[in-house]
C-alpha cells in the first residue's frame, strides 16, 4: 500500500512543489467547469453532433483556431515564465531543472502545437471557399488530422502534471535525451506526441494537395488562385516531403529508448549527429511551411485593404515556387559548427543566402501593391503592414547568421534567439493575427473591434520589439541561449530587465485580443453582407458564415479576383437568374475519427510509460477503426433543394 | 461533391492490390528486420540487401496503394515524382555528404 502511495505521489509529481500543485488545482477547476457548464447548459448532443463528429472543412477550421489560442496562451505563459527568470541576475525564480522543461514545452508547443494548427486552421477556413469547392477532397481525413492534433497535443501537454516534461530542447539532440542521460517518460512524451502530430500534418498535405489539384472550380485556372491557395499548395508540398523524415528520426529515437537499439547512442556504433541531419531536413522546411502561409495571408490582405490587385502576380508565384525548392537544401545552416568541412559550410552558407532573393521579391510586391493604391489602415491591414520591418530584421540577421565563419561566433547565443523570434513572431505570428482580423467575420459572422484591434497591435509590436531587439545585444555580450541564470557583472542586467518588461507588455496585447473576442461576440458588429471588406476573391462571395454547402451552383471562374470581377460585372455568385438548384451530394458526419484519435492517444501513452499493454489496446483500436472504415459503405448524403431553396433565400440570393 | 462534379471513382470488386501490397510490404519489412536482428553476416552486405529492399518497397507503394500508372486528367505524378527524386538525391546525398566529415576526424 506504502510503495503505491509513494509511486502514486511522484508519478503525478507531488512531490515537485506548489507550482504543480497551482497546475493540477488550475486543471481540475477547469475541466469540472467545462464538464459542469456542459451538463447544465445539456450541450453534450450539440458538442457531439455539432463539432466532435463534422466533417465540415469551416468547423474544423474553427477548432484549429481555437487549440492554437488556446496553445499560445500557454507557449506564451512559458515565456513569460523563463523570461520573469531571466528579468535579473542570479534569480532563482525557476531552478535549472524547471527552466529546462519550460525552455522545451515552450519550443515545442510553439512550433508544433501553435503554429503549425495556426495555418492549419487558416487552409480549412478559406481555400475551399477561394476555389469555390465544397469541402477538401477528404472531409473524413481532414477530421481524423485534426483529432490526431488535438489528442496529441493533449498528450504533450499531460506531461506537465504526470511523470514530468521532456528537456532536452524543442530540439531533442542526442545523445542527451538518450535513456543513459535523461530517464523518465519526459522524452518519451515528446517522441510521441510529436510522431502522432506528424500523421495528421502529412494527411492534411495530402488532403490540400488534392483539393487544389482536383476541386477547383470551373476557370479557376492555376494562374487564377488566390494567393493565399498558392501559398498552401506549395506548403503542401513541402509538408508531404519534409514531415516523413521527422517521422523516421522520431521513430528510431523512439526506438533507441524503448528497445534498447543504438541508432544515435554514442556506443555500440550509434551516431548521433545523423539525428541532427535528419532533425534540420524536416526542421528547416518546417519554418518555410509556417511562414509561407503567413505571406499568402499578408498578400490577400494587403490586397484587399489597397483595394488593388497584387503586384506581380506571377514573380510571386514563382518566387514562392523557388523558396519550396531551395527550402530543402539549406538545412546545415542549423549546424555548421558541427564541423563538417569548409567544402559543406560554403554550399550550405550560399545556398542559405540565396533564399533571400525571392523573398526581397515578395517583400517588394506587397510594397508596390501598396503603392498608389487605397490604403485603409484596418486591423489585419496594420499587422501586415507591422510584419515588413519586423521580418526584413529577422531575415537580414538570418543572411548574417548563415556566413559561416560568423555564426561561430554567434550561434546558440542570445543572437539567434532575437533572430529567429523576429521571423517567427513577426513573420507567422503577426500572419495569424492578420488572419484573425481578416477572416473572423468569415468563420463566426462577427467583425473584431477594430479599436481595441489597434490596441492588441500597438501593445503586441511595441512589446516584441522592446522584448527581442536588445537580446540581439545580448548575443553580442556573450550571453547563450537556454541559459536558466547569469552572475552580476557582465552587463547583462539591465538589458535583460528591458527584454522581460517588452515580453510582459506582448503579455498585454494577448489579452486585449481575447478580450476583443469576449466583446465582439457580444457586442461585435454583425456581417449581414458577407463581403465586410470589399473583398475580391471568392469566401467573400457567399454568407458570413458559409452555408453548410458553400456554395448553391458552383461559380464559374472567369479571371483572377474572380469576386472583385463578379462585382464589376454585377453579377451573382449563383450565376444567372433562374438557374435550378440541384440537391448537393455532402460527407456524413463520423464519431470516428475521433474515437480513432482516442485510441491513438492510448497508444502513445502506453508508449511513453511503456506499459505494452495499453499500447496493445491502443493499437488493436485503431486497427478496428480502419476497419470498420474500410467496409462502410453509406458515408454521404444528398441535401434537398427545398433547403437549399431556403437558404438561398434567408440569404438573399435567389 | 457532385458524382459528375469530380472525376474520383470508386474502386469496383475486391481490392485484391491493396491486400496483396500490404502483405508484400509486411513481407519486404520483416525481411529487412531479420536481416539485421537475427543473421550475422557483414554489414556492408546487410545495408546493401536492405537498400535494395527499400526501393521494392518504393514500387509497391507507387503500384499498389498510390495508382502510380492511373490518370483520367492530368498525369500530376510525374512531376511529383520528379520532385520526390530529388528530395531523396537531397537526404541521402547529403547526409552521405555531410557525415563523411566522421571518418575524416575519427
Ligand atoms: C510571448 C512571446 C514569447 C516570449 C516571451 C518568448 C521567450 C522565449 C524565451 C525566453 C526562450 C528561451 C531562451 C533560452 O533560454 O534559450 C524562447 C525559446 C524559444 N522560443 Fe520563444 N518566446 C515567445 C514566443 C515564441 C513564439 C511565438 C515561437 C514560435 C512560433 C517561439 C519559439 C521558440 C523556440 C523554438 C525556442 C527555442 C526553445 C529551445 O531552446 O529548445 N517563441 N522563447
Ligand atoms: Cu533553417
Amino acid at each position: 500500500m506504502h510503495g503505491v502511495v509513494n509511486w502514486a505521489v511522484h508519478f503525478f509529481m507531488l512531490d515537485e512543489g506548489p507550482l504543480i500543485w497551482l497546475s493540477d488545482f488550475l486543471i481540475i477547476c477547469a475541466s469540472l467547469g467545462i464538464l459542469a457548464v456542459l451538463t447544465k447548459f445539456r450541450l453534450w448532443k450539440w458538442l457531439w453532433d455539432e463539432w466532435l463528429t463534422t466533417v465540415d472543412h469551416k468547423k474544423i477550421g474553427i477548432m484549429y483556431m481555437i487549440a492554437a489560442i488556446l496553445m499560445l496562451f500557454r507557449g506564451g505563459t512559458d515565456g513569460l515564465l523563463m523570461r520573469a527568470q531571466l528579468a535579473w541576475p542570479n534569480m532563482h525564480f525557476l531552478n535549472a531543472d524547471h527552466y529546462d522543461q519550460i525552455f522545451t514545452t515552450h519550443g515545442t508547443i510553439m512550433i508544433l502545437f501553435m503554429a503549425m494548427p495556426a495555418i492549419i486552421g487558416f487552409f480549412n477556413v478559406a481555400v475551399p471557399l477561394q476555389i469555390g469547392c465544397r469541402d477538401v477532397a477528404f472531409p473524413y481525413l481532414n477530421a481524423i488530422s485534426f483529432w490526431l492534433f488535438f489528442f496529441a497535443a493533449l498528450l504533450f501537454n499531460l506531461s506537465f502534471v504526470v511523470g514530468g516534461s521532456p528537456d532536452g530542447g524543442w530540439t531533442s539532440y542526442p545523445p542527451y535525451v538518450e535513456n543513459q542521460f535523461d530517464p523518465g517518460p519526459g522524452e518519451n512524451y515528446y517522441l510521441v506526441a510529436l510522431s502522432i502530430t506528424g500523421i495528421g500534418t502529412i494527411a492534411t498535405g495530402i488532403n490540400f494537395l488534392v483539393t487544389i489539384l482536383r476541386m477547383r472550380a470551373p476557370g479557376m485556372t492555376f494562374m487564377r488562385l488566390p494567393m493565399f491557395t498558392w501559398s498552401v499548395f506549395v506548403t503542401s508540398v513541402i509538408i508531404l516531403f519534409a514531415f516523413p523524415v521527422l517521422a523516421v528520426a522520431l521513430a528510431l529515437l523512439l526506438i533507441d529508448r524503448d528497445f534498447g537499439s543504438h541508432f544515435f547512442t554514442v556506443d555500440g556504433g550509434g551516431a548521433p549527429m545523423q539525428y541532427v541531419n535528419l532533425f534540420w531536413f524536416w526542421g528547416h522546411p518546417e519554418v518555410y511551411i509556417v511562414i509561407l502561409p503567413a505571406f499568402g495571408i499578408f498578400s490577400e490582405v494587403i490586397s484587399t485593404f489597397s483595394h488593388k490587385r497584387i503586384f506581380g502576380y506571377s514573380a510571386m508565384v514563382v518566387s514562392m515556387v523557388a523558396i519550396a525548392i531551395l527550402s530543402f537544401i539549406t538545412w546545415v545552416h542549423h549546424f555548421f559548427t558541427m564541423g563538417a568541412g569548409p567544402g559543406v559550410n560554403s554550399f550550405f552558407g550560399v545556398s542559405t543566402m540565396a533564399i533571400a532573393i525571392p523573398t526581397g521579391v515578395k517583400v517588394f510586391n506587397w510594397l508596390f501593391t501598396m503603392h498608389k493604391g487605397r490604403i485603409e489602415f484596418k486591423t489585419a491591414m496594420l499587422w501586415a503592414i507591422g510584419f515588413i520591418p519586423n521580418f526584413l530584421i529577422g531575415g537580414l540577421t538570418g543572411v548574417m547568421l548563415a556566413v559561416p565563419p560568423a555564426d561561430y561566433q554567434y550561434h546558440n547565443s542570445y543572437f539567434l534567439i532575437a533572430h529567429f523570434h523576429y521571423v517567427l513572431i513577426g513573420g507567422t505570428v503577426f500572419g495569424v493575427f492578420a488572419g484573425l482580423y481578416y477572416w473572423w467575420p468569415k468563420m463566426f459572422g462577427v467583425l473584431l473591434n477594430e479599436k481595441l484591434g489597434r490596441w492588441h497591435f500597438w501593445t503586441f509590436m511595441i512589446g516584441f520589439n522592446v522584448c527581442f531587439f536588445p537580446q540581439f545585444f545580448l548575443g553580442f555580450m556573450g550571453m547563450t541561449r537556454r541559459m536558466y541564470t547569469y552572475p552580476a557583472g557582465y552587463g547583462w542586467g539591465v538589458v535583460n530587465l528591458i527584454s522581460t518588461i517588452g515580453a510582459f507588455l506582448m503579455g498585454v496585447g494577448f489579452i486585449i485580443l481575447v478580450y476583443n473576442i469576449l466583446w465582439s461576440a457580444r457586442y461585435g458588429e454583425r456581417d449581414v453582407t458577407g463581403d465586410p471588406w470589399d473583398g475580391r476573391t471568392l469566401e467573400w462571395a457567399t454568407t458570413s458564415p458559409a452555408p453548410h454547402y458553400n456554395f448553391a451552383i458552383i461559380p464559374t471562374v472567369k479571371g483572377r479576383d474572380a469576386w472583385w470581377l463578379m462585382k464589376q460585372n454585377g453579377e451573382s455568385i449563383n450565376g444567372p437568374k433562374g438557374v435550378p438548384f440541384r440537391p448537393i451530394h455532402m460527407p456524413n458526419n463520423s464519431g470516428r475519427p475521433f474515437i480513432m484519435s482516442l485510441f491513438f492517444f492510448i497508444l502513445g501513452a502506453g508508449f511513453v510509460f511503456q506499459w505494452w499493454i495499453l499500447a496493445i489496446i491502443g493499437f488493436v483500436g485503431v486497427l478496428v477503426c480502419m476497419a470498420q472504415r474500410s467496409f462502410e459503405y453509406d458515408d454521404s448524403h444528398y441535401i434537398p433543394v427545398e433547403e437549399i431553396e431556403k437558404t438561398e433565400a434567408a440569404a438573399g440570393r435567389l | 461533391m457532385e458524382a459528375k462534379e469530380h472525376k474520383f471513382h470508386r474502386e469496383e470488386g475486391f481490392p485484391w492490390k491493396h491486400i496483396l501490397g500490404l502483405f508484400l510490404s509486411l513481407l519486404l519489412t520483416a525481411i529487412a528486420f531479420w536481416l539485421a536482428l537475427a543473421t550475422h553476416q557483414p554489414p556492408a552486405l546487410v545495408i546493401t540487401i536492405i537498400v535494395i529492399l527499400g526501393v521494392g518497397q518504393l514500387l509497391v507503394q507507387l503500384y499498389m496503394f498510390m495508382h502510380f500508372t492511373e490518370s483520367d486528367d492530368r498525369a500530376w505524378q510525374v512531376p511529383a515524382l520528379y520532385f520526390g527524386l530529388f528530395i531523396v538525391f537531397c537526404v541521402v546525398g547529403g547526409s552521405i555528404w555531410i557525415m563523411t566529415f566522421k571518418s575524416i576526424v575519427a
